[in-house]
């Protein structure tokens, strides 16, 4: 394994706006309008005009299958008066929007630009739910999982047996987790769902795929979320509150989940994570709060391992100790996570920068953490073949 | 998914009719399916295609409830991971049991079964499935 610590970026990166939708069924908006609300919010947020901006990059994970529409950022770049400045797409299934992040990031510490918008959005609503399910399954490997009939629910389903039975893991555990997001989800005006859930609840909705049931299960959600990145030294110019990306990771591992080495973990999160406490110099003791990917509830229980928040296999003694609650050592998605606030997939993990940005300013209200210094958002493309991982800071 | 023209799945009867995999000749680990490149050696060498025996045990499972396109007369369905005696791992479905029978470290055996018919054009799909080995 190399040692991140010694690659260190020619620049610093600030973001200094961030502007999203709300989350959910939005039947009266369109994809282009859902990401030109975002945008839009983001820029009015940083004080600056469409003409500043030098570079676009945008995820999405299937507009094309979604709502027939390929060639989204060029779209979004004439929708958002930043012509005729280059835009792009970054495309890694769930995953998309902090793919786009990253860019944005490298092209920012590179030097090569000095204003970039980063986004992403989804419209998944505009298809029949068992057509999402097809589209989404587009992200395994088709001919050797989805031509089986797996779903996503049945990959994660695999992990969740496999971790119950290696680790002791309880099905009531797992079902803490939809729980305690719900509950955060009720205090953010953005969420997709803001009804708190009960273990019951969870356990009496309808099987997807033994063991997990529809309570498990992140929504299909339309939503878009932007953020502004400049370089840090000139951070101050554009914003009184910049938040300042501390480490940028991404690692990926096979698409089939039957090749990996150990089904109860997702390694690309293990080497991602490493290399952003590598990268900030950080250890998992250090974080004070997080946004993980909780696609299906055993998938955050996973992360909160991997992340290196709890000892392998001890992910639900984690939940049980509360310290995961708003309010305890480590809150984890205290914007409801995936499965409350919503997951529209391509623009998920700006999302979660945006959550990050959110509570390093001071500004989440209800859900705020104390003392907020380090935020982590780890978000995973498909069953786990590629995880992003970025730390952000209010301080330098 | 979109209606794909024939050669999409003729390609792959060869691979779908019998189960066909790799062995890398440095780690002797076996991979299904095929590959190039052993992903754990990681090294430039001739992959050797060997050909699995189709008895394994099941790894881990779910059952399928809520199905994709193309699935529906066959919900619930049982799918799992195999591990093949050979070491080798494989995603199939496990039919001839019952949804609530289904265990880690079941033994099962390779059968060739109908997987489902492709859209208006009925091409029919056959592939490898799993049954409870005796
Ligand atoms: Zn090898």
């Amino acid at each position: 394994m190399m040692d991140f610590s010694k690659l260190k970026p020619a620049r610093d990166v600030a973001i200094v706006g961030i502007g999203s939708t709300e989350f959910g069924e939005h039947w009266n908006k369109s994809l282009r309008e859902l990401a030109g609300e975002a945008g839009s919010k983001a820029l009015h947020d940083a004080k600056i005009d469409p003409e500043e901006i030098q570079l676009l990059v945008g995820g999405n994970m299937s507009g094309g299958m979604f709502v027939g529409q390929e060639h989204g950022a060029g779209l979004f770049a004439d929708y958002l008066g930043i012509n005729p400045k280059p835009s792009m797409r970054t495309e890694a299934a769930c995953a998309s929007g902090s793919v786009a992040a990253r860019v944005g990031f490298m092209a920012v510490a590179s030097g090569m630009y000095d204003v970039v918008a980063v986004g992403g959005a989804e419209k998944m609503t505009d298809v029949s739910g068992e057509t999402a399910t097809s589209v989404l399954a587009g992200a395994m490997d088709q001919e050797n999982e989805a031509f089986h009939g797996l779903t996503f629910p049945g990959v994660y389903a695999f992990l969740a047996n496999r971790h119950m039975h290696e680790y002791g893991t309880t099905r009531e555990q797992i079902a803490m987790i939809p729980v305690k997001n719900h509950k955060n989800g009720s205090l953010n005006p953005i969420a997709h769902f803001k009804n708190k859930i009960t273990v019951a609840d969870v356990l009496g909705s309808a099987l997807v795929s033994d063991p997990l049931r529809l309570l498990d299960c992140s929504p299909i959600s339309d939503g878009a979320a932007s953020i502004i990145m400049v370089p840090a030294e000139k951070a101050k110019d554009y914003s009184d509150n910049p938040i300042y990306i501390r480490a940028s990771a991404q690692a990926s591992d096979s698409l089939t989940v039957h090749d990996r080495r150990d089904i109860t973990t997702l390694d690309a999160t293990v080497w991602a994570a490493k290399e952003a406490y590598q990268r900030s110099g950080l250890t998992p003791k250090d974080i004070n709060f997080a946004e993980v990917h909780d696609c299906f509830s055993i998938n955050e229980l996973i992360a909160y391992e991997d992340l290196g928040f709890a000892k392998k296999g001890e992910g639900g003694k984690l939940i049980e100790s509360g310290d995961v609650e708003i309010g305890g050592r480590i809150p984890i998605n205290t914007s409801g996570g995936l499965k409350a606030k919503g997951h529209p997939v391509g623009a998920t993990g700006i999302a979660q920068l945006y959550e990050l940005v959110e509570q390093l300013r001071g500004e989440a209200g209800k859900r705020q953490v104390d003392n907020a210094r380090y935020g982590l958002a780890h978000n995973v493309g498909g069953s786990g073949a590629t995880v992003v991982v970025h730390i952000l800071s209010n301080e330098r | 998914m979109p209606e794909f023209a024939v050669p999409f799945h003729w390609r792959n009867f060869r691979k779908r009719y019998s189960l066909i995999g790799s062995r890398c000749p440095v780690c002797g680990r076996y991979f299904y399916p095929e590959r190039h490149i052993c992903p754990v050696c990681k090294r430039t060498v001739k992959i050797e295609e060997v050909m699995f025996s189709g008895k394994g045990k099941v790894f881990t499972y779910t059952v399928v409830r809520v199905p994709p396109e193309g699935f529906k007369i066959y919900a619930p369905y049982i799918v799992a991971i195999i591990e093949l005696e050979e070491g080798a791992k494989i995603t199939g479905q496990v039919v001839d049991c019952d949804p609530g029978e289904i265990k880690i470290g079941m033994p099962v055996e390779a059968v060739f079964r109908k997987i489902r018919s492709e859209h208006e054009s009925g091409i029919v799909l056959y592939g490898t499935k799993f049954k409870p080995a005796k």
